[in-house]
Formats: C-alpha cells, structure tokens, sequence
C-alpha cells in the first residue's frame, strides 16, 4: 500500500466499508440476474455519488475535489474487490480525463460539473477492433459549416448503453481529433452487446453527426492527447484489476484454511503453500506498479507512458494467474454458477482486454525504452 | 539536519542537498568514477589507491556510508529523505558508497535493535568507518534450511564462553575480522536453545578453509571452532534469544543482499544495448531476435517492478513497521538476477561461456563467472522454497505443514 495521506486513508476506508456493506458480490449478483443493458445498478452509482466520489480527479471549480488519480485508483480498487457494477470508473476518470486534459473552459463548464455530480455519464468511444489497437481508426470527422459531420462505427464501448456523452477519437484529415458527442445526437445509435461480464460494452454507430465547432477537445492532430487520456484510463483499469486480483486472493486463502480432504485442511499441503505465495508475490509487485503508475500521473512526471505500460501489463498477467487459479483451487464448486468465482474470471478477462493486453503493453514498454 | 524540523520541509530539504552536494565535490575525486568494486568491503582491496582509501576515511567519518543510523554510534543521523537526496546527488557525479559488507548490511542494524548500549558504542561506529570485516556463522553441515537444528556448542565456564564445532557458508571466512554466529547454549530445547554471539576471528581455536565453488573461486569457508574462547560480554541480548535476533539478521539480509538494497541497481551496459551489439537490430533499430527481444523486455518489466517494491518497502518500513511486501523481495531479487544472468550468457552464445584466457573479453568472462556464481542467490539467507514457506506460514496464516 502506497504511502497515503489522512485525506486518502479515510477515503480508502470508507470505500472498503461502503463496498463491504452496501456492495458486496451478491449485489453484483443482483444485477447479472437482472440482465438489463445498461449494465449496472444506478442505486449503487447515485450512492457513489452522494459520497464525492465521482468527483475525486475533477477540480474543485468544476464541482470536484481535486484528490487526485491515487485516490480514485483506491476507491476503484476497493470496489473492484466486490466487483460492484458501477460506472465510475469509465466517465469520472476516463472520460472525465478527456475534458480534464483536452477541454477548453467552455467545454469543461459544460460537462465536467455533470461528471463530477453524477448526473452526466460519459464514455470514451476509440477502439473500432475486438483488440485495442489507437492507431488503427477509420471512423472521420469533416469541416462542414461552422463544426464537424462525424462518421464511424466504434465497438465494445464500456458503458455504452447509458452514456449522455461520448469522447471519439476520430481522423480529421490532420491527424486524430477527439470530440465531443451527446448521446442523444442525430444520426446516433447503440447496439447492445451481451458479454461475460454483463457488464455494458456497446456498439456505437455514428452517422453522419453534425456537430458544432466546439465539439473538438484539443488540437486536430490529437493523438498525444489520446495517448494521454489511454493512459489514464488504462491505470484505472489496473486499479480494478488489483481490487480483483486481492479479493480472489483472499477468497481463495479462505477457502483452502476450510476445505479438508484426506483429513487434513487444504492449507496444510505445501504444494498449494507455494502456489499461494507465489501468488501473494505477484500481486505485492503488482501492487507497487499500479500504485506507482497512479502517483506518476497526480505528480505530472514524464514516463508516465512507461509506467503506465509497466502497470497494465502487469495486472493483466497478475489478475489472469490469480483468476485461474481461484478457479483451479476451489475446484468444482469454483465452476458453478452458485459460486462468485466466475464473475470474477469473466470480469477479468475483459479488463485483459481493456486499453490493450498484457502483449500490447510489453511491446509499448520496449518501444518506449528503445528496445 | 535539526533544523530541519523547523522550517519548510521541502526547503530543508533542497538545503541539505547543497550541502551535500558541496562535499561530495570536495571529497569524491573524480579519478575514482567507475571503479568501484563491489566486492571490496567484503575481501578488502582498494587498499592501493591511496585515492580510494581517502575515500573511504573521507565517508567513514561523516558517517555518510551509513546515512541513516544513529550519530551517536557513527550513523550519518539522516532521514530516509535526505539519505534518498544524498543517494541522488552520488548518483549524479559517479559517486559510491565505499562503505558496505555484511556489518553493514545485517549486523549494524541487529545491534541497533537488540545489543547494549555498550556493544553497540564497540561494534557499531567500526561498521560505520568500514574498519571491520564481519563473517556470518549461521549453517552447518547438518544445519542448512532447517537452521534450527545447529549443533555448534557455546558452554557457560563462568568467566567465559567455550564454542566447540563447525560452521559451513562462511561468505567471505577468510577475509573477515569478527564473526556473528549463531551457537547452541542449551541442548534440550531446539529454538530457545540458541545464544547470538560475536566472535573475534584471530581468536585461538578458530580455523578458515575456503571451499572452491563451480564458479571457480572460493567466496565461502568452512569455519571450525576447537575450544574457542569468547568473552562473556560477547553475548548478544539473553542467552536463549538467539533465534529471535538471528531470525531478524536474516530479514536484513533478505531485504539487503539480494534485494531493495545495493544489488537491485543494475551495474553495467543494460542487457538491450548488449543484445544490439551481439545480436544485432532489424530495420526498425529494434533487437533483430524477436523471441530474445520479448524475453528482455519481460525481464526489463520484472525488475521495474522489483525495484518499485523495493522502494514501497522503504517507504512502508519508516517508524520500525516492517512492510508486508519485504517477505517477497528475497526471492523475486534471486529471480531477477539470476533471468539477467541466463540472458546475459544467451546473448553472448558461446563467447559467454569461456572459462579463461585469449578469445573473450572482460565483459564476457565476468559474466560466465557471475551466472555461476549467482546460482547461489536462490540458496542463501533461506532458499526459494524456504521463504515460501515463510509467506505461506508467517503471512498468509497457513498452516505448518510438518
């Protein structure tokens, strides 16, 4: 655990209670069971809401609190340990980034207080592949008029289906640009996505959407920006992945210290010991470069990409050991449905997926270091 | 730095790193930039340059080799923050620490913890000035893992203690001035039978023989002790606590010898540079074998995130806590050192594996000696395995296997 200040301790602590209490797996459960497209529970995102939560990167003069990245990476994993379906992560970091870094002030007054009050969901719209790929996008935004017509198909669009509002990366004949679209635009449309993790992960088609001038966040030739914005997204997502990673951990140690066969407690053979303990390795290395790609980004320092990179990379292997291994050590009863150890090996696999594998982000790392 | 305290931290801080700064440049000479040797506070050397052992005084008196101890037993009296700006302003001009071993790494701050004030005014500041060699007597030849079960005797005759038997791994034995070892003052009870002694080495009785290793060269000793001698005030702590303190040494260690410590910088042309120049680059400069390029790169990844736990532990550890991620560095640091060693050598091909002689350069030669020699990373200071079991038990409440 990173060093925190008394403001980020109590913020962690009241997370874990409120996830604990208010959010535990079998609300998860709830909503899986529920099966409704948008994929989370509005009950349990207007409490996160009610708590500031959603305002924890945002500054204080568009209604955030300006806490920084760490902060919300603390809350995102103690959520992500109860795998709560919320979609704070995607609009109050990454999306809300976009603004954040990109917007100018008439932007970011239009939507950043909406982000940060919770009353706006947005969601970042770039990858038009099953695998994330920033450089590979077709979908076009032209100068007509006084804005912009924007075209595209975008595929696998975490919160989707709810979003008022969608950052989308697209060509502008300079470069890509990332703008702004409202989600109730003309020439809009959403189709649903039924995925493991029933979470939300939309198709979302844009045709031929006029916007206005104002609805390009940055410079035309924005691909550093979008770097910027993945790279913060991408660290919010390890952050989850390490609240996962934990709680399968634990849950597994759990289950070994009760289960018996042979007449023995499971936890007695040291063949499951060493697996344990290398598992307990991997996550404290784990832990220190999620934690230190979080910092990086509340300190402004300048690798953060390699960080950032080292980070994801990392979790994405962790969590799929852990994941696996959660399954493979409960035995039969961690296949049933019955069991909460599936939801978190289907959740796992999407945040995998999520802004770039653990393959995706090795070979960024080498680029980056000049391999 | 009492002051400190007083004004803005941040501006104390930049304070200290002026003056750190300022007398670095007046001690360290530049002659001396890249030559260290790492393994001089173990087997002495550098005694030649009279540069060097300037140096060496030069540090050993601010107490600046040891930043954060105590003034009062020849620390540096440093904060963790301003040991990490010294380490800084070091690094920027080529500067390295000339003080080190195993006092250093292990014993100093045992004794800091558990010794009296009056061992602690002895042994201590010689450690500081890097004065004294110490040698760690802890395995026997039927005492590796299972370190408890030692044998070597420690009888009371009143007005001192007799130590009769052998020790086994003494790393650096026949270099060393004083031993730290472990011995057996109570036969009936395994744990609480063990006493932590501090033995001088030139002591009659006591007797050195190097054991030649597949790495060619003799690091370690069998130490044998024939009715030695050792003053009662020698004991550290109670008789009886040895396993306590000895156990703590050992976290040190742990922590130190292959891991958040010196060795978890990386010495040397990086293993990218070095598979460019052997293997050669593709048309986009990058290393031309993409099977060896990946591997590195997961290697290079590895030890990012050692070196970023190392310093979570640092962190973590201020105020006497000891970090929960300290249990793992052992062994992900025995790990990652012996990966860059394998890979070194898979670079080199064949030329990584010359023994001796015309045909391999320095570069090449050291590296087959030190894939070797680095087998014993995963053996020492409680193997792989064994610090599993330490995870596995101490931290994550499983139950003994045995």
């Amino acid at each position: 655990m990173a060093v925190l200040n008394e403001e980020q301790t109590m913020l962690r602590d009241m997370a874990r209670d409120w996830a604990r209490t208010q959010s535990p797996v079998t609300a998860f459960r709830k909503v899986r069971d529920a099966g409704a497209a948008i994929g989370f529970d509005p009950g349990a995102f207007a409490a996160q809401a009610e708590m500031g939560w959603t305002g924890v990167i945002i500054p204080e003069n568009y209604g955030g609190s300006d806490f920084g990245y760490l902060s919300l990476g603390l809350v995102l994993e103690e959520t992500g340990r109860t795998l709560t379906a919320s979609p704070l992560g995607t609009t109050t970091l990454a999306a809300a980034s976009a603004l954040i870094l990109g917007g100018d002030e008439a932007q970011k007054q239009a939507w950043l207080p909406r982000i940060a009050s919770g009353e706006a969901i947005a969601a970042l719209a770039v990858d038009e592949g099953a695998r994330h790929d920033p450089r590979a996008i077709a979908a076009t935004a032209y100068k007509s008029g006084d804005g912009w017509t924007l075209s595209g198909t975008k595929v696998f669009v975490a919160e989707g289906d709810a979003a008022h509002l969608f950052v989308v990366a697209a060509q502008t004949g300079q470069g890509i640009g990332l703008f702004l679209v409202p989600g109730d635009a003309q020439g809009v449309s959403r189709v649903s996505r039924n995925m493991v993790d029933a979470r939300s992960h939309a198709e979302i088609v844009f045709d031929k959407v006029v916007l206005g001038a104002d609805a390009l966040i940055g410079p035309e030739n924005g691909a550093g920006l979008l770097d910027q914005v993945l790279d913060r997204a991408r660290a919010g997502v390890a952050a989850e992945m390490l609240g996962l990673a934990v709680q399968a951990f634990e849950d597994t140690l759990d289950y070994l210290k009760t289960r018996e066969q042979f007449g023995e407690i499971l936890s007695r053979f040291q063949a499951l010991q060493h697996r344990m303990a290398n598992q307990f390795t991997q996550i404290e290395l784990m832990r220190s470069v999620v934690e230190g790609a979080l910092e990086a980004i509340d300190a402004g320092r300048d690798d953060i990409a390699e960080k950032v990179s080292l980070a994801k990379a990392t979790a994405c292997e962790t969590l799929h050991l852990v994941s696996r291994e959660m399954i493979q050590l409960h035995g039969g009863i961690g296949m049933t449905d019955e069991h909460h150890a599936g939801f978190y090996i289907k959740r796992a696999r999407i945040l995998e997926n999520a802004w770039g594998n653990a393959a995706f982000h090795r070979e960024r790392f080498a680029r980056l270091a000049g391999y | 730095m009492a002051t400190a305290e007083m004004t803005n931290p941040a501006d104390a801080l930049e304070d200290f790193r002026t003056e750190a700064a300022g007398w670095l440049a007046e001690n360290f000479p530049k002659s001396l930039v890249g030559k260290e040797n790492l393994l001089a506070t173990v087997e002495g050397g550098g005694d030649s340059d009279p540069e060097a052992v300037a140096w060496k005084k030069a540090m050993g008196e601010k107490g600046w080799g040891t930043p954060t101890w105590p003034k009062a037993y020849g620390g540096g009296g440093l904060s963790y923050r301003e040991a990490r700006v010294l380490q800084e302003e070091m690094g920027k001009i080529g500067a390295w620490n000339p003080i080190g071993g195993m006092g250093v790494m292990m014993l100093g701050p045992t004794l800091l913890e558990f010794a009296s004030e009056e061992q602690k005014k002895i042994h201590i500041p010689p450690i500081c000035r890097g004065e004294i060699r110490w040698c760690q007597g802890y395995s026997e030849p039927g005492a590796g893992s299972d370190l408890a079960s030692l044998k070597t005797k420690c009888e009371d005759k009143g007005d001192h203690w007799l130590v009769n038997g052998q020790k086994t791994w003494t790393s650096g034995g026949q270099w060393a001035d004083w031993c730290f070892a472990l011995v057996r003052t109570d036969t009936t009870r395994k744990h609480e039978g063990i006493s932590f002694i501090l033995l001088d080495m030139k002591t009659p009785g006591v007797e050195v023989k190097p054991i030649r290793m597949i790495s060619g060269t003799s690091p370690f000793c069998e130490t044998f002790f024939t009715d030695v001698k050792v003053p009662k005030e020698n004991l550290v702590g109670e008789p009886g606590q040895g396993w306590t303190i000895g156990k703590r040494l050992l976290q040190h260690e742990r922590t130190n010898l292959s891991g958040g410590g010196r060795m978890s910088r990386q010495h040397g042309p990086s293993l990218s540079d070095m598979a460019k120049r052997y293997v050669g680059t593709d048309d986009e400069g990058c290393i031309a074998d993409t099977d060896l390029r990946m591997r590195i790169v997961r290697h290079e990844m590895a030890a990012r995130a050692f070196q970023a736990t190392a310093r979570r532990v640092m962190l973590e550890s201020k105020g006497g806590n000891i970090s929960l991620a300290s249990s793992i560095l052992k062994n992900v640091g025995a790990r990652i050192t012996q990966e860059r060693a394998e890979l070194t050598l898979e670079i080199m091909g064949m030329n990584g594996l010359g023994w001796s002689g015309d045909g391999f350069s320095q570069e090449e030669l050291g590296a087959t000696r030190g894939w070797l020699w680095g087998k014993a990373v995963s053996i020492y200071g409680g193997t792989t395995e064994i610090q599993n079991n330490v995870i596995a038990k101490r931290i994550l409440g499983m139950l003994d296997h045995q």
